[in-house]
C-alpha cells in the first residue's frame, strides 16, 4: 500500500523547512485548507491529505474494522509522517482531526512539537456534567441527512469514484464534489465522529497546543473550546471573531495570524 | 400574443414576484445571517419577518441533523465553489411536523473574490423525498437480499467441498479450489476418503454448468461415488454407477453430466498403486521424483452421465517415493496468461517444475500461477495433489 496514495498526499512550500501537516475534518477534503495552507508555504514545507474515504484518497484502501474509531485515521496520519520522514512537525487539525491530531501526537510524541486544533470538540453528545450540545437523536438524524443526500451520489458519482480515466474532467465538473463520497462511508465517519469520547486522551498531549475556536459554533460551542483549553497540559486559546464550524474558510485570515503568532520562529532552511 | 384579459392578471410587480413566488427565497451574509427572506418561506417556518431578519442564521431554521450537515457539507461548498446545488435538507416548523427541502445557493462575490452575499432557493420536496426513501428503502433490501444470497451460496460451496482433506499415512495431500464468482456456485468438486484394507478413494471432476442446478448434480455425484466405492473396486464400474445415477436423475428433469476422474490408492511397500478411470476429463500427471512428468493416458473417455453407452478408460500407475500426482479441472488449463495464450499444453512444464515439492507446495505453485493470471481466470478451477513422503521431502512436510 502506497501512503500517499491512499491519502492522496500533496506536498508543497519550502524544500528542508519545518514541515505543517493539515487534516481535514468530517464533510469534505483537503481543499477545505485551500486559503490557509498557501500561507505557510514560504517558510513551511506544507503537507495536505485527504483521510480515506473522502476526497480523492483510495476508496478500496477504506476498511471498516481499521477505521472503527478514530485511531485508525491517526495511525493514518503518523503513517504519512513517517513515509515523508516528517520530523519537528507542526500538526493542524479541523474538527475532528483535531482529536486525530491528539491521538497521534500521543502515540508519537518525538515526531512533533505544536498540535493546532481548529473547532475541536473531545466529544460531540453531552454526559453530564460534560456538555457537547447533542443528543444521540441528534446525531441519527444526522445520519438521516446524510442518506437524504445519498441518491445524488450514487448515480453521478459512481463511475468516478470506479476509475474513469479517460475523463478525467468528470470529477471536476461534478457538482458538491469536495464533500462527496461513497455514502456508506460517510455514514460510517459520521458515526465514528459524533459517538467518539477522546476527552481522557487530551492530558497526553506533551507539546505545545494552540486551541482556535470560533465565537459561535453550532457543532464545537465556545464552551467545548474552553473545555479542551482546560484539558490540555500547556496550550493557548484563541476566540475568532466568526461564526460557523469552518473558520479556515470564512476567516482564513485571522487563521494563519493565530497560528502564526503561536508558531516559534522558523528554522532557517539548510542552503 | 398575451389573451386579452390577462394583462392585468401580468401586472405584477417584481416585490410581488419574489415575495408570493413558488419556493422560498433567502439572502444571507456569508456567515449565514438572514438579510432577507420572502413570504413563501416565512409562511413555511410559521414565523414573522422580524423573528428572522437580523435574528437567525440560515442553519438555525434546520433540524440538528441537517445543521451538522450544513456546517460540515453546505457551508464548505459554497465557500469554496461559490454554489450549492440541491441538497436535501429539513426546515424547522413552528407548527409541529418538519419540511423536507431541497436547497440550492450560489454565493455573490465581490472584485477581490471576496464572498459578499448568499442567494438561496428552496423547494418544498415532501413527495419528492418520500420517493426518495422508498428507493433508499428497496435499494437497502436489495443489498440485504445480495448478502443473503451470497452467504447462501458460500456456505453451499463449502458443504460440497471437503472441509479438509483427511490424513494418508505416506502422502501428503493438498486441495485447491478457485471460484471464479463470488455470488455463484461453481461446478467444480474433488474428494479424498478412505475405504477399507488402508485404501482411499479420491475424485476430481466438473460438472456441467453452475448455480444452483449444478449444486444438485454435485451433491448428487457425491454421495454416489462415495457410496459406490465402498463395494466397487474397479474404477471404471464406479463410474459406470455414477452414469446410471445421473440418468436416472434425468426422470426427474434434471440433467447434469460431469467429466469426472475417479481413483483408488493401495499402499505398496514403499509408495501407492494408482488406479483410475477418468470420464472425459483431463488426465492426471504424474509426478516423478527424478523430474519428468508423465500424463496418465485416459484418452477416449467420455463424459458421465451425457451419452447413451459411454466409454470409460482405465490407467495404472505406480508412485514411488518423492512421486507425486496432480488432478486438475479445464479451469487451470484454459486460464490465459496476459499474451491470450493458455496454459493449456506447457501444464507439464509448469508441474515438472513443483516436482520435490510436499502437496502443499505443489497446489501453491499452481494457485500462484492462476493469481497472478487475475483476469485471465474466467472459470472456477479445483486442484488435488497427492505426493509420496520420501527422501526427497523434508519430514516436516
Amino acid at each position: 500500500m502506497n501512503v500517499r496514495t491512499r491519502n492522496r498526499v500533496t506536498v508543497s512550500g519550502r524544500v528542508g523547512a519545518r514541515p505543517i501537516v493539515f487534516a481535514h475534518g468530517f464533510g469534505c477534503d483537503q481543499n477545505m485548507w485551500r486559503l490557509v495552507a498557501p500561507a505557510f508555504a514560504g517558510d513551511h514545507r506544507v503537507v495536505l491529505f485527504d483521510h480515506v474515504g473522502a476526497g480523492r484518497s483510495d476508496l478500496s484502501a477504506w476498511d471498516p474494522d481499521r477505521y472503527a474509531t478514530l485511531d485508525g485515521y491517526a495511525q493514518d496520519v503518523l503513517e504519512i509522517v513517517d513515509d515523508l520522514d516528517l520530523d519537528d512537525v507542526v500538526l493542524v487539525g479541523h474538527s475532528v482531526s483535531a482529536m486525530i491530531g491528539v491521538l497521534a501526537v500521543v502515540r508519537a510524541p518525538a515526531r512533533f512539537s505544536r498540535l493546532v486544533l481548529v473547532s475541536p470538540s473531545p466529544r460531540y453528545t453531552d454526559a453530564p456534567p460534560y456538555r457537547g450540545g447533542f443528543t444521540e437523536a441528534d446525531i441519527d438524524e444526522l445520519l438521516e441527512a446524510l442518506d437524504s443526500n445519498y441518491l445524488g451520489w450514487s448515480g453521478a458519482m459512481g463511475p468516478v469514484i470506479m476509475g474513469n480515466p479517460d475523463r478525467p474532467e468528470l470529477a471536476e465538473e461534478l457538482t458538491n464534489s469536495f464533500c462527496r463520497t461513497d455514502p456508506e462511508i460517510a455514514r460510517h465517519f459520521a458515526r465514528v465522529t459524533f459517538t467518539s469520547d477522546n476527552r481522557a486522551d487530551l492530558g497526553g498531549v506533551r507539546i505545545p497546543s494552540l486551541v482556535l475556536q470560533c465565537r459561535q459554533d453550532a457543532i464545537a460551542p465556545p464552551e467545548v473550546g474552553r473545555w479542551v483549553h482546560g484539558a490540555l497540559d500547556d496550550s493557548r486559546l484563541v476566540i475568532l471573531e466568526a461564526a460557523g464550524h469552518c473558520p479556515q474558510l470564512s476567516e482564513p485570515g485571522q487563521v494563519v495570524s493565530a497560528i502564526r503568532e503561536f508558531l516559534p520562529s522558523p528554522v532557517p532552511a539548510a542552503p | 400574443m398575451t389573451p386579452p384579459g390577462l394583462e392585468v392578471l401580468l401586472e405584477e410587480t417584481l416585490d410581488d414576484l419574489y415575495e408570493r413566488a413558488p419556493c422560498g427565497y433567502l439572502s444571507t451574509l456569508p456567515d449565514g445571517g438572514i438579510l432577507k427572506i420572502n413570504a413563501t418561506m416565512l409562511g413555511w417556518l410559521g414565523l414573522t419577518r422580524a423573528d428572522v431578519v437580523g435574528q437567525k442564521r440560515f442553519s438555525d431554521l434546520l433540524s440538528v441533523g441537517g445543521r451538522i450537515y450544513h456546517e460540515t457539507h453546505f457551508a464548505p461548498l459554497l465557500r469554496m465553489q461559490g454554489e450549492v446545488r440541491g441538497v436535501a435538507l429539513d426546515l424547522v416548523t413552528t407548527y409541529g411536523p418538519r419540511l423536507p427541502v431541497l436547497v440550492s445557493a450560489t454565493m455573490t462575490a465581490g472584485p477581490d473574490g471576496e464572498p459578499l452575499l448568499a442567494r438561496m432557493t428552496v423547494f418544498e420536496a415532501s413527495d419528492r423525498r418520500a420517493y426518495e426513501r422508498e428507493l433508499l428503502r428497496a435499494r437497502q433490501e436489495a443489498e440485504q437480499e445480495r448478502e443473503r444470497l451470497q452467504h447462501l451460496a458460500t456456505v453451499l460451496q463449502r458443504t460440497l467441498l471437503p472441509p479438509a482433506l483427511p490424513r494418508v499415512p505416506g502422502l501428503t495431500t493438498a486441495g485447491y479450489y478457485h471460484s471464479a464468482a463470488v455470488e455463484q456456485i461453481g461446478g467444480d468438486f474433488y474428494d479424498l476418503f478412505p475405504l477399507d484394507h488402508d485404501r482411499w478413494g479420491f475424485f476430481l471432476g466438473d460438472v456441467c454448468g453452475k448455480g444452483p442446478a449444478a449444486a444438485v448434480v454435485t451433491s448428487l455425484l457425491r454421495y454416489t461415488l462415495r457410496a459406490t466405492a465402498v463395494y466397487e473396486s474397479d474404477p471404471v464400474s464406479v463410474l459406470e454407477a455414477l452414469d446410471s445415477g445421473l440418468r436416472q436423475q434425468r426422470a426427474t428433469g434434471e440433467r447434469g453430466w460431469c467429466t469426472v476422474v475417479f481413483g483408488l490408492l493401495t499402499p505398496l511397500d514403499d509408495g501407492f498403486r494408482v488406479s483410475l478411470a477418468s470420464g472425459g476429463h483431463p488426465p492426471a500427471l504424474v509426478m516423478r521424483a527424478g523430474g519428468r512428468v508423465e500424463a496418465m493416458d485416459t484418452v477416449g473417455g467420455q463424459p458421465v452421465g451425457l451419452l447413451p453407452d459411454p466409454r470409460f478408460v482405465a490407467a495404472t500407475a505406480v508412485l514411488g517415493p518423492g512421486d507425486g500426482l496432480v488432478l486438475y479441472t479445464d479451469g487451470l488449463t484454459e486460464a490465459r496468461r496476459p499474451d491470450g495464450t493458455m496454459i493449456d499444453d506447457t501444464l507439464p512444464q509448469v508441474v515438472a517444475g513443483l516436482v520435490g515439492l510436499a502437496a502443499q507446495g505443489v497446489v501453491d505453485g499452481l494457485a500462484e500461477l492462476l493469481t497472478s493470471l487475475g483476469p485471465g481466470l474466467a472459470d472456477d478451477a479445483a486442484i488435488l495433489a497427492l505426493t509420496v513422503r520420501g527422501a526427497s521431502l523434508s519430514p516436516s512436510d
